[in-house]
């Protein structure tokens, strides 16, 4: 197992990384968030169609790249370092992710041909579950689906539902919990967000025409699954909104002075940024170390992710709030751009499972049992 | 040579080594010196000082066949200060009869070696250290005291700071040597510490005598030779990949697995987020060995230590909580004099107890804070009031 980043990845990193530069400052980032567009659509059919991001970890049969998982969370590493207004973990992770494991059902071919339409990143899907859920929660009874696949119910706190033309709809039907993609008869109403770069929103469905791609064990799965790849993928996000968050103060404290020196001079200060950058070494040997377990699909994988997860989350915070803090006043305004990033390292911690769930689910898995 | 090339023929010498020497039926410091003699005893020193010029990696082809065949190994766990700081010192400083008289009896552990840098006025300030040598003909006198010195009562040798010119700054005026720890003018004492025991000494040096034969480096020069020494202290790092719950961490499951009925909330979800940050800090360890092997050793080193610190402070101390009643008693104050130390050996008590040096000795992790703060992240010093000042005008 490598927990380095290979000389294809690093390739991969550089041009997303150039992309966002020129096209995803933090100032346009801060000034597309209030507006009615929070996402950049522009930005995202670039990293589609000449970046190819959406198909990394697509099989080439249909229709992507046959990479791994390990290049789409180098993808997640520079998309958080950016907070990069995109639909990237609803689209390619949970809801290309769903498909992906729903594919060896017996719905195959409707998976595989919508996997197929979603690989290229033009018609936009998410996973239609609240983001807090986790790999290991109850399957949702929210919606319900009717005999020939009549969907009715809601899902709240939905990532990147907004930008979506298609939801992966987990759905109790009469033969239990089954998966449904839907492309009409549904709303979405955007809720006013923590995270102001990924946005949730809430959706309802009142009589929308579902496709079946999964029922029964393999619907479970397919969700759990696509949970599980989730949590391990925004380890890497996570990374990269902590290591933006550590680079941007010590930038900052380089230049700022106060009595009479350098403020990055100040024992009590280093200190702190020494701490966190220990953090992050230890956060990315984490995150790549997930992120390889569920490429090469790792018994070991679930506790990679648990670890990863509840390790990485709290490191994001951390290095969020270390870096306002360590601005001052200005980390403070709405101007500088640490806000952003605290709001997505404090909405990360939620998604896809807190770190308390990880811990959970991790006791079990490595015989660390609680009181009886 | 190629990697592969490499490999092979390193197995080829090694089964050479054995059939000539069967380590069942040979004296163990025979096999020792053989195996010294024969190349295979730290591949990455040059011919002829028990090495072969290899990349440090190539050493773990050699260590699993010795094992395979049940070959002694030289007890590093006892020799560490020889090995891991002495050894890498002389290759760099030391002059060829230096090399050809220190490094085999170093490696083979026949002698022990130690390491006299700290002062009682000098630990993290390791320039201002003040023992004193001076030129008396073809020899040198060193008068002082030295601090934390382990292994002193069965060193026969020790790695040597002094203060040699007062009169200039603190990193100019200072001279490095072996010291021979059997001359009259050395006393060791044994200092007792928290756990009870005595792992380390205080060295007390009167007119004790060094041939200036036993120089390391040039005189004046000695701020730059500790350099070396240190370096390789904070770079030693095992060669191999540690396994999940290796160390502390293990310990400490191993005790809440035993004994359900200690159990609480509070201290699972304490126990859960130290094991978590263990493992995180485990795979950042194999993740930095993964760098070292393809030659792009990162600064990841320091962060190991400060962690692993932290973290068994952390982790010996949940476990002393944990044990209620039995945490309140210890197993032993005897003033003991260790030969090995094993930081998870004995009991909770001491392990706590024991782990709060970790974060004082081989570096405190304040001053690991600042390397890593204004080596990797660039931050400005601290503004220096002693870097120009004669170390004798020093405030003290």
């Amino acid at each position: 197992m490598s927990l380095l980043y290979s000389d294809v990845e690093e390739d991969l990193r550089g041009a997303v990384r150039s992309l966002l530069a020129d096209r995803c400052a933090p100032a346009s980032v801060l000034a597309r968030c209030e507006t009615g567009e929070p996402y950049d659509l522009g930005l995202w059919r670039t990293l589609t169609r000449e970046l190819g991001v959406t198909s990394l970890h697509v099989p080439e049969r249909l229709g992507g790249q046959g990479a791994s998982l390990r290049e789409t969370a180098v993808v997640m590493e520079e998309l958080g370092r950016a907070v990069a207004p995109v639909p990237y973990l609803g689209h390619s992770v949970l809801a290309v992710g769903a498909l992906l494991a729903a594919e060896s059902s017996v719905e195959s071919r409707v998976t595989a041909s919508l996997v197929a339409r979603l690989a290229g990143g033009e018609l936009i899907a998410a996973l239609a579950v609240p983001l807090s859920m986790w790999p290991g929660a109850d399957f949702p009874t929210s919606v319900r689906a009717s005999g020939d696949g009549v969907l009715t119910g809601r899902a709240s706190a939905v990532a990147d539902a907004f930008a979506a033309d298609l939801l992966v709809a987990p759905a109790l039907g009469p033969d239990g919990p089954s998966l449904y993609a839907v492309t009409s008869g549904f709303a979405v109403t955007p809720a006013v967000s923590l995270d102001l770069t990924r946005p949730v929103a809430d959706v309802v469905f009142d009589g929308a025409a579902g496709e079946l791609v999964a029922s029964g064990d393999a619907a479970v799965a397919a969700l759990s699954s696509a949970l599980s790849v989730g949590a391990g993928l925004l380890a890497a996000e996570q990374l990269g909104v902590a290591e933006q968050c550590l680079e941007s103060t010590v930038a900052y404290l380089k230049e700022r002075r106060q009595f009479g020196r350098p403020v990055g001079s100040f024992q009590a200060l280093k200190h702190r940024l020494a701490d966190l950058w220990h953090e992050i070494v230890t956060a990315r040997a984490a995150a790549r170390h997930a992120a390889d377990a569920l490429a090469v699909r790792d018994p070991d994988a679930p506790v990679a992710v648990a670890v990863a997860q509840s390790h990485c989350a709290a490191v994001a915070v951390h290095a969020a709030e270390e870096c306002v803090q360590l601005h001052g006043g200005i980390g403070m305004t709405w101007e500088h751009p640490a806000h952003l990033w605290l709001k997505r390292a404090k909405a990360d911690e939620i998604a896809l499972g807190t770190p308390g769930r990880h811990r959970a689910a991790l006791a079990p898995l490595v015989n660390l049992p609680g009181p009886s | 040579m190629s990697p592969a090339v490499t490999v092979d023929e390193l197995r080829r010498r090694t089964q050479e080594l054995l059939k000539a020497h069967d380590p069942q039926a040979t004296d163990r410091l025979e096999f020792l010196r053989a195996r010294f003699d024969a190349g295979l005893a730290w591949v990455h020193f040059p011919e002829g000082l028990g090495g072969l010029g290899l990349p440090r990696a190539a050493q773990a082809t050699v260590d699993a066949e010795l094992e395979a065949a049940g070959a002694p190994d030289n007890e590093p766990g006892r020799i560490g200060i020889g090995l891991g700081m002495a050894a890498p010192t002389i290759l760099r400083y030391g002059t060829d009869a230096q090399k050809r008289r220190f490094l085999r009896p170093l490696w083979t552990g026949e002698e022990v070696w130690c390491q006299l840098f700290s002062e009682p006025g000098a630990g993290s300030d390791l320039a201002a250290a003040g023992a004193r040598a001076r030129r008396d003909g073809d020899d040198w006198l060193v008068t002082g005291q030295k601090v934390w010195t382990s292994s002193a009562h069965n060193a026969r040798w020790a790695i040597l700071l002094t203060r040699t010119d007062p009169d200039v700054p603190k990193h100019q005026g200072m001279t490095y040597f072996v010291c021979d720890m059997t001359d009259p003018g050395v006393e060791v004492r044994p200092l007792r510490q928290i756990t009870g025991e005595a792992e380390f000494n205080e060295v007390f040096l009167t007119d004790a005598r060094i041939p200036d034969t036993h120089r390391l480096g040039d005189v004046g020069e000695g701020w730059q030779v500790a350099q070396t020494t240190l370096m390789n202290e904070r770079v030693a790092i095992g060669g191999r990949a540690a396994p999940r719950e290796a160390g502390m961490v293990g310990v400490v499951a191993q005790t809440w697995r035993e004994r359900p009925e200690l159990r609480t909330h509070e201290l699972h979800d304490r126990l859960l987020r130290l094991w978590v940050e263990w493992e995180a800090l485990r795979l950042a360890g194999d993740r930095l060995r993964q760098q070292l092997a393809v030659g792009a050793p990162g600064p990841e080193g320091s962060a190991m230590k400060l962690g692993f610190a932290s973290l068994s402070q952390r982790l010996s101390a949940l476990e002393v909580e944990l044990l209620a009643d039995e945490g309140l008693r210890y197993d032993d104050w005897t003033l003991r004099r260790p030969e090995t130390v094993d930081f998870t050996g004995r009991e909770a008590g001491y392990r706590y107890l024991r782990a709060k040096g970790n974060s004082i000795e081989g570096g405190t992790s304040e001053i690991l804070r600042n390397i890593i703060a204004e080596r990797v992240l660039g931050l400005p010093s601290e503004p220096r009031v002693d870097k120009d000042i004669p170390w004798k005008d020093l405030p003290r």
